[in-house]
C-alpha cells in the first residue's frame, strides 16, 4: 500500500513528490502531506489500532512514513483524564485534560512532531538533523537524535537562559548559540536550512513533522470511545498544533472510525503575544506580527507560519480564539497543578485559563464533552511560577516547633476560609 | 546569482509606498511577487529576489530600514 501520494501545496495546490521541501515553487504557499485514503480505508481499523503499540504509532497507517518507524518509538499514547476536580469548578460534567507534560522522550508535544520527523528524516536518507528553537523543540530534536544516531545541530539565541542550554547540552548536540535579534536568529536559520543537506525538522521536514501532532485527536477520540469531543481548547504557537488537531479529527470521520465530527476548535493565546486571537476578533484574514512579550515563551511566535489556517479553523468549526494575560497564566497553572496534580508549564497555564475564560463566557454547556491539551512540563519553566508557589515552613528539629507551625498553618487556613 | 525567498509584511502607513518597486530600481535585483494580500489597512507579499548574494542582503536592510517587515518565507521559525 502507497499511502502518501506526495506532497501538495496547501494554495494552488500544485502537486510534488515526498521530498525533503516544504515551499511551493509556484505560489511560496507552504506544502502538506497528501495521502491516498482509499488505500488507507482497507487496511485501518479499530481493531488493529487497538492492537497496536501502545505509542502513536498505532496510527501508522495515517502518518507520512513509507517504512517502520525508527525513532521516538514510545512517543505519544499520553494519559487522558477525566478533570473531575476542574470541572466541577468550571461547571463541566466532562472535562477532560490530554496530559503531554510525561511524552516520552522530553516531556512536551513536541516529542510526537520530532518522532515522525526522525523516522521520516532517516528514510529520505539524512544523517544529520537540525532544528531552531528555545525550549521543548530543541530538547526533543536533541534527545531523539541522541538515541538515534544522528548529527545534530541546535540553533538558539544566544541570550537563552543557561537552564535551558543545558537541558540540550546533556544529549551533547552541536548547541549553536546566535548572537543577534530574535530576527537575525530566525532569518540564519532559514539560510542555513537552504544551504546545507540536512533535515531541518521544523523547515524542509515541516511537512512530515507537523503531521505528528494529528495523533492528540486521534488518541481523544479512542478514549472518549471513538467519538470526538464538543470542544476541544488548543494552545497556539505557530498555529499548526490547532490545524492538525482539526485534520485528525476529520480524518477518522471521512474514514469511518467515528460519526459526524462537529468538534468547536478553541485556540488560546497569551496577550503578550496573540497576533492569531487579535486576527480572529478583527475577522482579518492575515496576521499582523508582533513583538512577543510574556512569560509563555513557548507560544511567544510572533509572525506564526500557520496563523492564518489556525483562525480559518476555528471559524469554519463554530470555535473561538481567546487570549488571556500573564497573570492568569500563572493562575492557570496553578489550578490545574492545585485540582488535578498536573505541573504544566507556562502553555498549559495559558490553555487552563482560556479554558476558564470560555467557561465563564457559558460557551460550554455543562454536559458537552470539552478537552483540553496540556502540551509540556512545568519543570520546564520554573522560574515564571516561582513567585507564586510560597514557601516551606522554616520550622527547628522539635515536636513542638512543627506543632507551632501546624497550629499556625491552621489558623491561617481558617481566616482564608473564612 | 543567489535566490532569496522572503515574506514582507506592510504596515499601515507604508502600504501606499512603491518599496518593491523601488528596491529593484535602487539594487541590482529581480523582483518577483509571487503571492500576495494587500488592502487598504495592511499588508503582505511573498517576494522572490534574485541577484548578487551581497546586494540581497543590502536589498533587505534597506527595505527594513524603510518600515517594512522582511522576514524568510517560512516566517518564524525559532519554535
Amino acid at each position: 500500500m502507497n499511502k502518501m501520494k506526495g506532497l501538495v501545496c496547501k494554495e494552488c495546490k500544485k502537486a510534488y513528490p515526498a521530498e525533503a521541501i516544504h515551499v511551493c515553487e509556484f505560489c511560496f504557499g507552504p506544502l502538506e502531506v497528501a495521502y491516498n485514503y482509499d488505500a488507507i480505508r482497507s487496511v485501518i481499523s479499530k481493531e488493529k489500532i487497538q492492537q497496536g503499540p501502545k505509542s502513536l504509532w498505532r496510527y501508522k497507517d495515517l502518518l507520512p512514513i513509507e517504512g517502520e518507524p525508527t525513532a521516538g518509538l514510545n512517543a505519544g499514547f499520553t494519559p487522558m483524564i477525566h478533570a473531575k476536580n476542574l470541572g466541577r469548578i468550571l461547571g463541566l460534567d466532562r472535562l477532560y485534560l490530554k496530559n503531554d507534560t510525561v511524552n516520552c522522550l522530553t516531556l512536551s508535544f513536541k516529542d510526537r512532531v520530532v518522532a515522525v520527523a526522525l523516522t521520516r528524516a532517516k528514510e529520505l536518507g539524512f544523517d544529520t538533523v537540525a532544528c531552531a528553537s528555545t525550549g521543548n523543540l530543541a530538547n526533543s530534536v536533541s534527545a531523539h537524535a541522541a538515541e538515534s544516531g544522528l548529527r545534530c545541530f541546535v540553533f538558539i539565541p544566544s541570550d537563552l537562559e543557561a537552564g535551558k542550554i543545558l537541558g540540550n547540552l546533556v544529549y551533547k548536540p552541536n548547541v549553536v548559540a546566535v548572537e543577534g535579534n530574535y530576527d537575525d536568529v530566525n532569518r540564519l536559520c532559514s539560510e542555513v536550512a537552504g544551504e546545507y543537506p540536512w533535515a531541518f525538522v521544523n523547515i524542509n521536514i515541516r511537512p512530515y513533522y507537523s503531521e505528528g501532532s494529528k495523533t492528540l485527536a486521534y488518541e481523544t477520540m479512542e478514549y472518549l470511545d471513538w467519538q470526538a469531543p464538543d470542544h476541544v481548547v488548543v494552545p497556539i504557537a505557530s498555529g499548526s498544533l490547532l490545524t492538525k488537531i482539526y485534520k485528525g479529527f476529520h480524518e477518522f470521520e471521512s474514514l469511518g472510525l467515528v460519526g459526524p465530527v462537529v468538534t468547536k476548535i478553541h485556540g488560546a493565546q497569551a496577550e503578550g503575544c496573540s497576533p492569531v486571537a487579535e486576527a480572529f476578533k478583527e475577522k482579518r484574514d492575515f496576521i499582523k506580527p508582533v513583538k512577543p512579550k510574556t512569560i509563555a515563551k513557548s507560544l511567544a511566535i510572533g509572525n506564526p507560519a500557520d496563523g492564518f489556517y489556525a483562525v480559518k479553523v476555528a471559524r469554519e468549526s463554530g470555535g473561538l480564539i481567546e487570549s488571556v494575560s500573564d497573570e492568569a497564566v500563572v493562575q492557570g497553572m496553578m489550578l490545574l497543578a492545585q485540582k488535578e496534580g498536573i505541573f504544566a508549564e507556562t502553555a498549559g497555564g495559558v490553555t487552563i485559563a482560556v479554558l476558564k475564560k470560555l467557561a465563564e463566557q457559558g460557551v460550554f454547556k455543562r454536559d458537552e464533552s470539552v478537552v483540553a491539551y496540556i502540551t509540556g512540563n512545568g519543570l520546564k519553566t520554573q522560574e515564571a511560577i516561582a513567585p507564586s508557589v510560597g514557601a516551606p515552613w522554616l520550622i527547628q528539629p522539635s515536636l513542638m516547633s512543627f506543632q507551632e507551625a501546624l497550629k499556625k498553618s491552621d489558623a491561617l487556613k481558617e481566616e482564608g476560609d473564612r | 546569482m543567489a535566490n532569496l525567498k522572503v515574506h514582507i509584511t506592510f504596515p499601515e502607513e507604508k502600504i501606499k509606498e512603491p518599496i518593491i518597486y523601488e528596491v529593484g530600481k535602487k539594487y541590482q535585483i529581480v523582483t518577483n511577487v509571487r503571492r500576495a494580500d494587500v488592502n487598504e489597512k495592511t499588508g503582505w507579499v511573498d517576494l522572490e529576489l534574485t541577484g548578487d548574494v551581497s546586494v540581497i542582503e543590502e536589498a533587505v536592510q534597506w527595505m527594513k530600514q524603510r518600515g517594512v517587515k522582511v522576514d524568510p518565507i517560512e516566517r518564524n521559525i525559532i519554535e
